[in-house]
């Protein structure tokens, strides 16, 4: 087990990168705690396989250190590291039995047979395949594969880190559910540090403890589940986290007002910093209808179960609210009102707003 | 709905004509002869199965078919591993991979009997680029038109010249099949490049090698063209394979009745051999 330090991270597929768009990653700086849980979450090419690579020592930074424990370990190879990973499609050694496969990576480092039988047999009950440790691995089921693919990391016992690099991708739905259960309880019982990497907010919030938003090769933004949902750092945050994601509106300011299609809008906290691109952001689930406010027509209600999302048209901008009960029928006029402790301004992208303690 | 008629039939008849006509028909005519013996004139003898027996009996038979299994063997011997090795020695990406496929497919796009011919002015002593160089230069001793042994190494590298290359695609062709996150597994399991080839690489090119070692067989086996044109079937009848020795009996001799019973032992042999090896191969996926 052990603490990971990413420090100054830089990587480009390009032999000679130029500018700083030639980089897969522009420069990330990290530090995860022993045992945690963490998610790397963003959309596909946003580098988040790049990262884990470079972790797992599949890849080499174009520059940057990697730390384990405040140990150097950029230059080791993947089997010195001490790390599991689990692949998008299950990698497992088809000629052998789901037995062979779990003793392979113990066998290699020259481990005692004696030894080998027992921490398999820990692992196949960790993962409940006892009794299928001696089917041919190739017969398995993709989810079982998959279990295998992780267990031939969980069975060493000195392994620092696991990653699991989209593993639920190849997986039937109703399985998805059962297996990602599964991963929050082993990590609960190994303890080891774990790395998820997924473009599903789902997945991402559920396993993570700390979730990692990254975009074009940079983070965006480090918090818990709550707090990418509450407070986004940047409007790719708040649109990429929650269903629908959050409005993003266009306003301009006016003699210190900040306007929303002519209507004086009351934010959270008081404006940082001048000029730049403005923004209004705020969640669906913080607009309400009343008696007074913002005035627009509805454009279109859908009607997703436990909730409604209604879409209003107000000026030349759709304003998306989210409600259960009663809600506006299509072509009617509406007032909406924003919650003010949940509206926020964003300049270029970044928030500009203070929280209110 | 279902509809029940028989209309189907009539679209599986061209195809059932094409192979009456190709296979059924010639196969059933060979069957005719090699129950019969003539001696011209359009006069036939029942034979039943005498000329069956016969040709099994044959001393003959039996060198000439000890001759084209040890034929068969060496090839398969030499040109799979060696398929194999080149396989997994060319580059998986780059501008070279199509410059090494077409450097490989070249000796298999050769007619086979300028393949023959090629290698017979080749060898050639005295005449040929390999036999002066061998005689005249290196003062090495190779005659394959005299020394039986020569004979046989000519024909034997011959054949992996021209067809080393159908193992090469094929297995290239598994291999690249084989995707990134099995070498990157394998790495953080610390699994040695013998470990990687034994349960990763020829696990997955099995199914293509069944293919390559199946094709290379029925060729190698029923092979004819280049070691007639090169050897011709010597010296003395030192490489007279099966498929030389009946063309031998049955135009040579015009024996036409023991040439068909040989002619449909041949053909009972491959298929058996071919039959036997692709269930033993393909056992373990059935299961």
């Amino acid at each position: 087990m052990a603490k990971i330090t990413l420090s100054k991270l830089r990587h480009s597929y390009l032999p000679h990168p130029a500018n700083i768009q030639d980089y897969a990653l522009k420069e990330i700086d990290l530090d995860w705690q022993d045992g945690g849980a963490y998610a790397l979450l963003g959309p596909s090419g946003c580098g988040k396989s790049t990262l884990l690579n470079i972790i797992s020592g599949l890849l080499k930074p174009s520059s940057g250190r990697i730390l384990f424990n405040d140990r150097d370990v950029t230059d080791l190879p993947p089997d010195q590291r001490n790390i599991a990973q689990v692949f998008q499609f299950p990698v497992i050694y088809d000629t052998m039995t789901v037995r062979e496969n779990f003793a392979f990576p113990l066998r290699n480092r020259g481990v005692d047979e004696e030894k080998i039988a027992s921490r398999v047999e820990q692992i196949a009950a960790l993962l409940e395949v006892e009794d299928m440790l001696d089917i041919r691995a190739s017969n398995l089921s993709p989810d079982n594969k998959q279990k295998v693919s992780m267990g031939r990391g969980l069975v060493r016992e000195d392994v620092n880190v696991v990653m699991f690099d989209e593993p639920l991708t190849v997986i039937d739905p109703h399985l998805k559910w059962k297996l990602r259960s599964k991963l929050k309880e082993l990590h609960q019982r190994v303890g080891a540090t774990m790395i998820y990497v997924t473009h599903d907010q789902t997945e991402a919030l559920t396993f993570a403890d700390q979730v990692v938003v990254m975009q074009e090769g940079e983070v965006v933004q480090i918090g818990t589940p709550v707090e990418l949902f509450e407070r986004p750092q940047h409007v790719f945050v708040g649109h990429f986290i929650g269903s629908p994601g959050m409005n993003i509106l266009p306003v301009t300011l006016k003699d210190g007002d900040v306007l929303f299609e002519n209507h004086v809008m009351a934010l959270e906290g008081p404006v940082i910093g001048s000029g730049g691109q403005l923004q209004l952001g705020i969640r669906p689930e913080f607009i309400s209808f009343a008696d007074q406010g913002i005035r627009g027509q509805v454009h279109k209600v859908s009607d997703v179960g436990r909730h409604s999302i209604v879409e209003v048209v107000v000026g030349s901008s759709h304003v998306k609210a989210v409600g259960a009960g009663q809600m506006p029928a299509k072509g009617d006029w509406v007032n909406l009102a924003f919650r003010q402790d949940q509206t926020r301004l964003y300049r270029d992208g970044w928030i500009a707003t203070e929280a209110q303690a | 709905m279902k509809t029940e008629n028989q209309k189907a039939w009539f679209f599986v008849l061209p195809v059932l004509l094409l192979v009456a006509f190709n296979a059924l028909v010639p196969i059933m005519t060979v069957v005719n002869y090699s129950v019969q013996e003539t001696f011209g004139n359009n006069v036939f003898f029942w034979q039943g199965v005498d000329l069956f027996e016969q040709i099994l009996r044959s001393e003959r038979f039996q060198a000439a078919l000890g001759r084209q299994f040890l034929f068969t063997a060496s090839i398969l011997i030499i040109e799979v591993p060696l398929g194999i090795i080149i396989a997994l020695s060319m580059p998986r990406q780059g501008i070279w991979v199509s410059v090494c496929l077409v450097m490989m497919a070249l000796p298999m796009l050769i007619p086979w009997n300028v393949v023959g011919a090629m290698w017979n002015i080749f060898t050639l002593p005295e005449i040929g680029l390999l036999g002066y160089l061998m005689n005249n230069v290196l003062g090495i001793t190779y005659d394959m038109t005299q020394n039986p042994f020569a004979a046989w190494v000519t024909i034997i590298v011959m054949d992996v010249w021209h067809w080393t290359s159908l193992v090469v695609l094929l297995s290239y062709a598994g291999l690249v099949s084989i995707p990134d996150a099995y070498y990157q597994a394998a790495k953080i399991d610390a699994a040695s490049p013998w470990k990687v080839f034994r349960y990763i690489q020829l696990p997955k090119m099995k199914t293509v090698l069944t293919i390559a070692i199946l094709l290379r067989f029925m060729d190698s086996f029923n092979i004819y063209t280049e070691p007639f044109v090169l050897t011709g079937g010597g010296p003395g009848n030192s490489t007279t394979l099966l498929s030389i020795d009946l063309v031998k009996i049955a135009l040579g001799q015009f024996d036409l009745g023991p040439a068909a019973a040989m002619s449909l032992i041949y053909f009972a042999i491959t298929l058996l051999v071919s039959w036997l090896f692709y269930t033993l191969m393909t056992k373990d996926d059935r299961k």
